[in-house]
């Protein structure tokens, strides 16, 4: 397809998203609210939907969805209301799930992004409802049958659905990720895309740029990763883009990612589109939430991603770049902090933390809450370089050693003698004896060639194990040569 | 003395004064079981239970009870008299169970019901009707039959009983017992299979208005596992039963004495006013303007609610399972449609239908949620009698029982025998039926009393005060 082709259509998406919620116990019932364990084993009568089995709603699921709601600046309904939605399916029990139709809890909110042209966009959230999970299906091929797994049923989820305000993939990728990020701010949700805690379906249409009518949408799923929703629709636009091109209808229908084969397909038509015929839950009366839980629950907010970004860079002067990283983790963010307490240089801390310890904690995989490194030890590491005693080589090597030892700085130092040398007697005895071995570089910056200084210093370096003070050294070599 | 004759309460004071046994006591239920259930055909199950004599003593009311099948105990099969539930055991106790139970309760037995409480006779069972007692070709109404012929035939000193729309009162009535419909919320439905959620409600089926309250008193109260129960006190509903009812004001809703009451039945619930009249309360003919409309909300709302509770019966977990011989849509849909169709009786199956119906989407509007809105005005026609009157009173069935076979073919005319009944289901208010004389066939009738949410004590009071001054309760068949 042409350029000329791709710029006469205006891409419209939508995102629905399905966030399992991590309260420790499931949404209607006392189960535990866990993934990974024996099929089966976390069930009791009323997940089962057994005969005479009565719904609670559990208060921490309805806590849990008000910071949803106030995070992405949703009203919040303090009329609680559930409703039946009604379809035959083995993963679902009662052979209705327990939702929220005409009053979500959370409705009418905004989460901004940035878009690919790096402007601020808002991406309305039309409604964010609470609603229990199905159980999930296991076909066995070998036997000839289907097996059902009820650990699931009735886990809490959250259904946030966004206005058609996405336009491109990227947008929806970036809407995903700064929504997965405020979502972990919360602490709410694991939001893993790979085991189910966060699954993502998308409406798709494309419209002539400057049509005011929606195009024919399809709904995406089946994507299973970030990378995975970005790809189908990616592929997905294309595909709208190429059939208008071309002359023919896009039929509205539901499609599958297949993330192998690279290509979207229709799962079913829509002739066995579903009547839910939804009700008003009667096994759960409506309430009224007090009139102080909701505002209880703004206070309780933490800081989220956007403005803590914001405060970083005023208060700390830090770059965006460099606040952008920060952010990704709110314990990074609040190490960054309590750092600035003990080294004054923020923009070195935070080379610090974007260099060397986001390296350590890649390699490990690991999160900077699990390596116990507190913020006064790692910024003595910056204190000694800066006074000189160690290099930055050591320092970086001594960061290792802390995180595997968890000894202090100090005795790491006295321990693998990394003490960086810049007493003078013995520093220019080594210089002394690399001129000797050298003879023939040191004669080149006898004769002025200072750029072989270079090669004597990492001699230096090498010689002394990386603990001579290299800008000593190179004021030596100057000294005795020039 | 036939100990199975006796009252609980009249057990419960021999007891006390060691002039009889927790053993002996279940040993004549037993045997008045063996006599005549054969021909009444109450009990759909019997539990084999033998009463421990240790802790007999301890147990404070060690009273034979019958359960209506619809009730889950743990480890028994219960199946709302519906083939599709067959082989289905409880893994639970029903909060009434629990603490029928805990008070030292001896469960007899499962009581026969219409299927999922769907009917007025006791008809729609896979096991069968049971008969009434007083005249074995007669039904004993619905849809908790079972338990009020167990009580009228002394098969049972007490029973419990479920009622949506009539379910107890109704039956209470056909049979000659006292039966009550306590206040929506006052009793925990956790463990009763639903038929109609917003409606069903669980309560005694007693010989007198004083087992009423006492039994009342075992299995009423606030449950947090269900979220429709009512946390508010319980009152020791003992205390109401007062022999005197001078100064409270009852109104007679004309519309419950118009035209299909039978004279038998008017005249009976007549001369009860004038009884009550006689001791000192006022009476006043007033009106529920919206009672015409009760049988079309009661039967939208409740065929609303059933069509989605009883769509979990799928052959997946429990219950029966059945495959077609040949595949005829996909192995699932084939296990639908063939565990459904073989497990359902045809009036769940109309039931199932009617209520898919009126939830659909273009049709929600006109049915489901007009019913829902009609269903405010009935009870905006309750409490405003309410803020005047303690009470309301009228006949609890249109008829005596009729016979067995009479309606099977009409379901219009069943519906009607409940047109006195639903109002009180979709108000939430408690309602009470007691035996207010007989028929010229020696059929029994009821008498229906109403109060206000909560106000179950003023039920047992003037349910009480005109038992005191009639002796239609003392009447038993003897079979």
């Amino acid at each position: 397809m042409t350029i000329a082709a791709k710029q006469k259509y205006e891409t419209v998406i939508g995102l629905e998203v399905h966030l399992q919620l991590n309260t420790a116990t499931k949404i209607f019932c006392g189960c535990a609210n866990k993934f990974g364990e024996a099929p089966n084993t976390l069930t009791c009568p009323v997940c089962l939907g057994l005969p005479g089995s009565l719904p609670v709603v559990n208060a921490k699921a309805l806590e849990y969805a008000m910071k949803v709601g106030l995070a992405l600046n949703c009203k919040v309904n303090p009329f609680v209301k559930f409703d039946r939605k009604n379809y035959f399916y083995p993963d679902c029990p009662k052979a209705y799930q327990i939702s929220q139709f005409d009053l979500p809890i959370c409705s009418n909110g905004y989460l901004m992004i940035e878009t690919e042209e790096g402007e601020a966009k808002e991406i309305r959230i039309n409604r964010a409802h609470l609603e229990e999970d199905a159980g999930k299906l296991i076909h066995d091929d070998k036997n000839n049958c289907s097996l059902v797994d009820y650990n699931r049923t009735g886990t809490p989820l959250m259904e946030i659905v966004t206005e058609p305000d996405l336009r491109s993939a990227q947008e929806a990728y970036n809407y995903l990720q700064n929504l997965k990020l405020t979502l972990q701010y919360l602490n709410v949700s694991d939001c893993d895309m790979e085991k189910g805690s966060l699954r993502c379906d998308a409406n798709i249409s494309i419209r002539p740029m400057g049509a005011i009518k929606l195009g024919t949408k399809t709904e995406l799923k089946n994507m299973n990763s970030f990378k995975a929703v970005k790809a189908g629709l990616e592929h997905e636009i294309h595909r709208h883009m190429a059939a208008l091109e071309s002359g023919q209808a896009i039929i509205q229908e539901t499609r599958l990612w297949d993330e192998t084969r690279a290509m979207t397909f229709a799962m079913r038509s829509k002739e066995e589109a579903h009547d839910y015929r939804y009700f008003p839950e009667p096994d759960l009366v409506p309430f009224m939430m007090e009139g102080a839980a909701i505002e209880t629950t703004r206070k309780s907010l933490p800081e989220l991603p956007a403005k803590k970004r914001e405060r970083l860079m005023e208060q700390y002067r830090v770059s965006a770049y460099d606040a952008n990283i920060l952010i990704q983790d709110p314990a990074l963010a609040d190490f960054f902090e309590e750092c600035s307490k003990h080294y004054k240089d923020t923009k070195t801390i935070c080379n610090w933390i974007n260099g060397p310890l986001m390296k350590e904690l890649n390699t490990r995989k690991t999160r900077l809450a699990d390596i116990g490194l507190r913020p006064e030890d790692f910024t003595v590491l910056m204190h000694k370089v800066n006074e000189g005693i160690l290099s930055n080589l050591a320092a970086k090597d001594i960061l290792r050693f802390m995180i595997d030892t968890q000894r202090s700085v100090d005795t790491i130092i006295e321990e693998k003698g990394l003490a960086q040398v810049s007493d003078d007697s013995t520093l220019e005895k080594l210089v002394q004896e690399l001129i000797k071995e050298h003879h023939n570089i040191a004669e080149q910056i006898r004769n002025g060639k200072e750029s072989a200084i270079g090669f004597l210093v990492g001699q230096a370096m090498r010689k002394s194990q990386g603990k001579a003070n290299p800008k000593k050294i190179g004021g030596l070599i100057k000294k005795l040569l020039t | 003395m036939e100990l199975n004759r006796q009252t609980a309460h009249e057990l419960l004071d021999l007891l006390k004064n060691k002039k009889t046994t927790p053993e002996a006591i279940l040993d004549s239920v037993h045997k008045q079981i063996q006599k005549s259930d054969k021909d009444v055909k109450a009990y759909v199950r019997l539990n084999q239970n033998k009463v421990d004599p240790k802790t007999a003593n301890s147990r404070s009311v060690p009273i034979p009870i019958g359960i209506k099948d619809n009730m889950c105990i743990l480890d028994e099969e219960t199946t709302c008299s519906s083939r599709i539930l067959k082989g289905f055991k409880a893994p639970y106790d029903a909060t009434v169970i629990e603490k029928l139970k805990k008070s030292g309760a001896i469960l007899i037995g499962n009581t026969n019901m219409d299927e999922f409480a769907m009917g007025s006779s006791t008809e729609n069972s896979c096991y069968g009707a049971t008969h009434n007692p007083w005249k074995l070709d007669c039904v004993p109404g619905g849809s908790s039959g079972g338990s009020a012929a167990a009580v009228a035939a002394s098969e049972a000193i007490w029973a419990i009983g479920s009622d949506t729309g009539g379910s107890i009162r109704q039956p209470a009535s056909f049979c000659g017992v006292v039966g009550l419909k306590p206040t929506y919320g006052r009793v925990s439905r956790y463990g009763l299979i639903a038929f109609a959620s917003s409606l069903d409600q669980i309560g005694p089926i007693t010989k007198d208005v004083t087992d009423s309250a006492l039994l009342l008193n075992v299995i009423a109260g606030y449950d947090e596992r269900d979220s429709t129960s009512v946390n508010a006190p319980v009152p020791d509903y003992r205390q109401a039963l007062k022999n005197n009812v001078k100064g409270l004001k009852i109104g007679i809703p004309k519309e419950y004495f118009v035209q299909g009451l039978h004279p038998e039945v008017k005249n009976a619930v007549m001369a009860a006013i004038e009884a009550l009249k006689n001791k000192g309360a006022t009476f006043k003919k007033v009106s529920l303007p919206h009672t015409e409309y009760g049988i079309a909300t009661y039967y939208i709302t409740a065929t609303s609610e059933a069509s989605s509770n009883l769509a979990r019966y799928d052959g997946v977990q429990y219950g029966i399972r059945e495959l077609p011989k040949k595949t005829r849509k996909s192995p699932l849909l084939d296990m639908y449609d063939e565990t459904r169709h073989v497990g359902f009786g045809a009036e769940v199956k109309r039931r199932i239908m009617l209520g898919t119906y009126s939830l659909s989407s273009g049709y929600y509007d006109a049915y489901y949620l007009k019913g829902l809105k009609v269903r405010t005005l009935i009870k905006n026609d309750f409490d405003k009698l309410f803020s005047e009157f303690d009470a309301l009173i009228g006949p609890t069935s249109p008829t005596t029982a009729f016979k067995i076979g009479d309606k099977v073919n009409d379901p219009l005319s069943m519906y009607l025998s409940d047109i006195y009944t639903v109002s009180a289901n979709l108000s939430g208010i408690p309602a009470i039926s007691v035996p207010c004389g007989f028929s010229k066939e020696r059929l029994p009738i009821g008498l229906q009393i109403m109060a206000k949410p909560f106000a179950e004590e003023m039920l047992f009071r003037i349910a009480y005060t005109y038992e005191q001054n009639t002796d239609w309760h003392k009447q038993s068949v003897n079979l």
